[in-house]
């Protein structure tokens, strides 16, 4: 049984022609990492994943894309639901501008939770698993902002991971932080996985073969090449693969 | 442990196991040729096929983590040493089984006067120490007893190169026992090149550990 499938996925915005009949179907609690050069639609397809390219005008989407075996494509799904369910960590760290707990409990708060204890452990549960909590627990209440980069990202993570997700999308999670920071995420996504499923953009191809189980290459909208991550950097299929992962080009 | 902590590990962890059971094939092999056990020589062919297993999933798994991790310092070192161990204690391995194939033709066992004329429990225990060293030393992280075990080469050395003169002489006071003989020679060779192959480990692990390069220097 797959967590995600997505069948024959074409996305246009205005005339171009974005996502080419992509079919790839993601196994539970496995991380899939999506590489490719610049423009290739590998962000572009993440998205189709909680439909937030619904956000965006003159998009066209056709083909099928489901979760846990329902499409989500269909006219009367909880896009909200949906987007609770298949949380989304994106490059640029976002957090509120409230205290560290209140970015953590907003998304609970929004859902109408409103039982103190019960946000209180969430919170806690949530920056424990963001690999966060020791760091922040004695500072709950000062702003997010104070945090750093890498620490924001982390509480991005939280924050996601609040409102029990299933699935979390992350585009280029780490390509604003140090290497440390980067580090630290990257255990964190090999962490994570226990629980959720992991879909993750990623322009450093080192990165998507120390984190992922699986990776996609995409290249001007077509998915070239899909496969366990070993396979695809030991011996890939395609030569285009092979030219993109050895740097010949991109 | 961060996940190539684990993946560096594992590796480790098979490699144990390898020397492990290369060790156990050499053991068996040298009761089988000194006690003329037939069973017990078979066994050690069979056996044979799953320390090429080990060859080929260790290959594998050093390729993966390079290709996956891209590993640093001791962390490079400690793989391209076991793709290196690997492949000695596989040649290790088709030596014993050769022993054991040996003792098979000889079902009867060596004559006792043939087997002392070239110390051959005595060869056979250095070599089977040899590689046990190699084994705690790898697993250690030992670079001292690495040392240690590249000066007990010399016994097999020295036996080797009087074995052809030492069993001519044999030959001509023993002439129905030639193909013994000729069998023992074969015998020597191959312990004498057990010898080289626990040496090169040694090298292998101390380059691991210390970042020496040991290949092709005088062994003190």
């Amino acid at each position: 049984m797959y967590k995600i499938e997505a069948k024959d996925v074409n996305l246009y915005y205005g005339d171009f022609h974005a996502l080419k009949g992509i079919s790839m179907s993601m196994k539970p609690n496995t991380v899939t990492a999506l590489i490719g050069p610049s423009g290739c639609g590998k962000s572009t397809f993440l998205r189709t994943l909680n439909r937030m390219n619904d956000l965006i005008e003159s998009v066209k989407i056709t083909g099928l894309v489901t979760v846990d075996g329902e499409d989500i494509y269909r006219k009367n799904i909880n896009i909200d639901e949906l987007r609770k369910h298949v949380g989304m960590v994106f490059q640029k760290p976002n957090p509120f501008p409230k205290s560290i707990f209140e970015n953590v409990a907003y998304g609970l708060r929004v859902n109408g939770e409103n039982n103190r204890s019960f946000i209180e452990d969430k919170v806690k549960e949530s920056l424990v698993q963001a690999a966060l909590w020791e760091e922040v627990k004695d500072k709950l209440k000062k702003s997010a902002f104070e945090l750093s980069g890498g620490q924001q990202q982390r509480l991005c993570i939280a924050r996601a991971l609040a409102i029990s997700p299933s699935v979390l999308l992350m585009d280029e999670p780490a390509s604003a932080l140090d290497p440390i920071s980067t580090a630290k995420i990257e255990e964190l996504i090999y962490e994570l996985k226990t629980n959720y499923t992991i879909v993750i953009v990623t322009h450093n191809m080192q990165q998507a073969g120390r984190v992922s189980d699986h990776t996609a290459f995409f290249y001007m909208g077509d998915l070239i090449e899909y496969g366990e991550t070993k396979k695809v950097f030991t011996n890939p299929d395609h030569t285009q693969t092979q030219n993109y992962i050895t740097g010949r080009f991109g | 442990m961060t996940h190539l902590d684990n993946e560096l590990h594992m590796l480790k962890t098979e490699m144990g196991n390898m020397l492990h059971t290369v060790l156990f094939q050499l053991d068996k092999a040298k009761e089988a040729c000194i006690n003329g056990n037939n069973d017990l020589a078979r066994e050690v062919v069979a056996r044979e096929k799953r320390v090429n297993a080990y060859e080929l999933k260790i290959d594998r798994d050093c390729e993966n983590i390079i290709a996956l991790f891209n590993p640093v310092a001791i962390d490079l070192r400690l793989v391209l040493s076991t793709l290196k161990i690997n492949t000695n204690l596989e040649r290790i391995g088709d030596f014993a089984e050769g022993l054991a194939k040996i003792s098979l033709v000889q079902s009867n066992g060596f004559d006792k006067e043939l087997a002392e004329l070239v110390s051959l429990t005595e060869i056979f225990d250095d070599a089977i120490e040899m590689l046990s060293d190699a084994k705690v030393a790898f697993e250690k992280e030992n670079s001292q007893l690495a040392a240690s075990i590249l000066s007990k080469d010399d016994l097999l050395d020295n036996v080797n190169r009087k074995a052809n003169s030492l069993i001519e002489e044999y030959i001509k006071k023993n002439p129905d026992k030639i193909a013994q003989a000729l069998d023992m020679i074969s015998i020597v060779r191959k312990i004498e090149r057990i010898g080289d192959h626990c040496s090169n480990i040694a090298e292998e692990i101390i380059f691991y550990i210390e970042a020496k390069v040991l290949k092709h220097q005088d062994k003190k």
